[in-house]
C-alpha cells in the first residue's frame, strides 16, 4: 500500500481541535514516548495539529497512517516546504537541505544520490564488516577493562565504535579521525551553544572539503575515493561525506547508549541476551522499535490528499510520530513492553518510503555485535549513578543519553 | 508464486534481502534488488511475502500468490498464512 487509504468504516470524524505536538516524556521513564501521544493515537491516528508558527497541519500517530504517509509520493521531504513541529526560537521557515543531505530532498535529485550510494550499504557488504566491528568492539571493551569502572559508556564505547566504522567506510585517514569525531560530536553535543554548533558544522564542512580534494588527487579504495570517479562535484562529495558521517554517528551511538540503559533497566532482558547471543537479531529490532530514537519526521503535502475522509491540503505539513507508530497496539501486542524475543519486524524506526535509512544495514551489524559483546564481557554491568541522574537528550531530534556512567564487579 | 520487482522504485534499502535472503540479493553497484530465483520455492513464500510487505518503496509485487500444483515442502506451518486460489494467469506459472 503506497497511498493513504481513502476509506475506512468510520462515521465522518468530527473536526478535531488542533493539538500541539506532545513533547514531555513521562517522568521517570526515559524510554517511553510522551504519554499524550498514546491518547491522541487512540482518539484519532491522523488529526489536526497546531504548529509553533501558527500553521494548522496534521499529526500522524497510528502505525498504518505513519507508514502510508511516509511512502506516499504526494508528500514532499523538502525542508523548505515544511513547518517546523518543535517549538524553538521563532523558527517558521526552514532553509533547503544543504548539498548532500539526502533527507531533505525529493526525487529525482534524491534518486540520483541514492543510486550512487545504496550499493555501498547493501546487506551483503555490511555483513562482510562484521569481523571488523568485532575487532573494534573488542579493542574498546579491552580498554574499558584496563581502565576499570566507572566509565562513561558513551565516550568509551557507544560513540567511538560507530565513529570508527563510518570513518573507515568513508575513508577518513587515521590521523584525521579524532578531529572528525570531535567535530561531529560537537555538532550534536550537550551544552553546546548555537554559535558553537554552527562553528563546528562549518569546520566539519571545511575538513570534509579538504578530504575530498585529497581523494581527488590520490583516490583511495573507500567510499569517498570511489565516488570521485562518479559525476558528483566536489561540493556534492563533501556534502555527502558530512551527511554520512553525521548520520552514521549520532544514530548508532545513541542506540548503543540508550539501548544499554534500557537493558540495564530491564535486567531479565539483559540476562536473556547474555544467555542466548542468537537473540541478537530480534533483540536489535525490538530495541529499535521500543526506543525509536529518530522519533519524529515531517512531510509536506504537494497536492490535496483525502485520506479517510479528511482533507490534507496542498502545503499542509504532516508530522509523523515514529515513536507513537512503533507503540501502536494495533500493530504490536503489548507495545510498551520491551521483549527481545518478539518479532518487531515492520517497525518504522528507520523510517519508511524512499528515505528509509540508507545506513540501516550498517547500524544493524554494529548493534548486533556491540550490545551482546558488552553484556557478555561485563556480566555485572550496572549504572554507576541513580537512573534519574543519567542526562537525557531531551528535545533533540535523536533521542538518547549524553552520558551513561557504568561500573562492574571485579575491577 | 512469482515476484515482480520494480527497479525504478527500489531504493536499495535491503529489507528484502534481510527478510528473504534466498529469494533476493542487491546489485553491488547501485544496491538495487536482484531476484535470485524466478519462481519462489514453497518454503520461501512466507519470507517473500514478508519482504513485499516491509519493502519501504513498494518495489515488490506478489504476482501469483497461489500454491496450486506446488509441493509445499515447508508443510502446514508455512502454508498457514497463504491464500488458496487459482493461478492468476498473468504468465506467472511457477518455474
Ligand atoms: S526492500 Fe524494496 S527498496 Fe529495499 S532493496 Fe528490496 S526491493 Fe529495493
Amino acid at each position: 500500500m503506497r497511498h493513504l487509504p481513502n476509506s475506512r468504516e468510520t462515521e465522518a470524524a468530527p473536526a478535531a481541535e488542533p493539538v500541539q505536538l506532545p513533547l514531555d516524556r513521562p517522568a521517570g521513564c526515559p524510554f517511553d514516548p510522551p504519554g499524550e501521544l498514546a491518547r491522541l493515537r487512540e482518539q484519532d491516528p491522523l488529526r489536526p495539529m497546531r504548529y509553533p508558527d501558527g500553521h494548522i497541519g496534521w499529526l500522524a500517530t497510528g502505525h498504518s497512517a505513519v507508514r502510508a504517509l511516509a511512502a506516499d509520493p504526494r508528500f514532499s521531504s523538502r525542508y523548505e516546504l515544511m513547518h517546523y513541529p518543535f517549538p524553538g526560537a521563532g523558527v517558521s521557515e526552514l532553509p533547503p537541505a544543504p548539498v548532500g543531505d539526502l533527507t531533505g530532498i525529493d526525487p529525482p535529485e534524491h534518486t540520483r544520490y541514492r543510486r550512487l550510494l545504496a550499493g555501498r550499504f547493501t546487506v551483503r557488504r555490511m555483513r562482510e564488516l562484521t569481523a571488523r566491528v568485532e575487532e573494534i568492539t573488542t579493542d574498546h571493551l579491552d580498554a574499558m577493562e584496563r581502565h576499570g569502572g566507572p566509565v562513561d559508556l558513551v565516550r568509551a564505547y557507544a560513540h567511538p565504535v560507530p565513529a570508527l566504522m563510518i570513518c573507515e567506510l568513508l575513508g577518513v585517514p587515521d590521523a584525521d579521525r579524532a578531529a572528525f569525531q570531535a567535530l561531529a560530536a560537537a555538532v550534536s553535543g550537550l551544552e553546546v551553544t548555537e554559535e558553537e554548533q554552527f562553528a563546528a558544522c562549518t569546520a566539519l564542512q571545511d575538513t570534509m572539503r579538504e578530504l575530498v580534494a585529497a581523494k581527488r588527487a590520490r583516490p583511495t579504495d573507500d567510499l569517498l575515493g570511489d565516488l570521485t570517479t562518479s559525476d558528483l562535484s566536489d561540493a556534492e562529495l563533501a556534502g555527502i561525506g558530512g551527511f554520512l558521517l553525521a548520520a552514521g554517528l549520532d544514530t548508532t551511538a545513541n542506540m548503543i547508549g540508550l539501548g544499554t540503559f534500557a537493558l540495564l533497566s530491564h535486567p531479565a532482558q539483559a540476562d536473556a541476551l547474555r544467555a542466548d547471543p542468537a537473540l541478537a537479531d530480534t533483540a536489535v529490532e525490538e530495541l529499535l522499535r521500543y526506543l525509536s530514537i529518530a522519533h519524529t519526521g515531517v512531510r509536506a503535502a504537494l497536492e490535496d490528499v483525502e485520506p479517510e475522509g479528511r482533507l490534507i491540503k496542498a502545503g499542509d505539513s504532516v508530522t509523523v510520530s515514529v515513536q507513537a507508530a512503533n507503540r501502536d497496539p494495533a500493530k504490536f501486542a503489548d507495545p510498551d513492553t520491551l521483549d527481545l524475543r518478539r518479532k518487531a519486524t515492520g517497525h518504522l524506526a528507520f523510517g519508511h518510503g524512499i528515505h528509509q535509512c540508507l545506513g540501516q544495514q550498517l547500524a544493524r551489524v554494529e548493534l548486533r555485535v556491540a550490545l551482546p559483546a558488552l553484556f557478555t564481557r561485563f556480566p555485572s554491568l550496572r549504572l554507576a549513578v541513580p537512573p534519574q541522574d543519567v542526562p537525557l537528550r531531551t528535545g533533540m531530534n535523536i533521542h538518547g543519553v549524553h552520558r551513561l556512567p557504568v561500573a562492574w564487579d571485579g575491577q | 508464486m512469482r515476484i515482480g520487482i520494480d527497479r525504478e522504485r527500489c531504493q536499495g534499502a535491503g529489507m528484502c534481502v534481510l527478510s528473504a535472503p534466498e529469494v533476493f540479493d542487491q546489485d553491488p553497484g547501485d544496491g538495487r534488488v536482484v531476484l535470485l530465483t524466478a519462481g519462489v520455492p514453497a518454503g520461501q513464500r512466507p519470507a517473500a511475502r514478508l519482504a513485499a510487505d516491509v519493502c519501504p518503496a513498494g518495489a515488490l509485487t506478489l504476482l501469483d500468490d497461489s500454491d496450486a500444483g506446488d509441493m509445499d515442502r515447508a508443510g502446514a506451518a508455512a502454508r498457514e498464512h497463504e491464500q488458496a486460489g487459482a493461478p492468476t494467469g498473468d504468465g506467472s506459472a511457477p518455474a
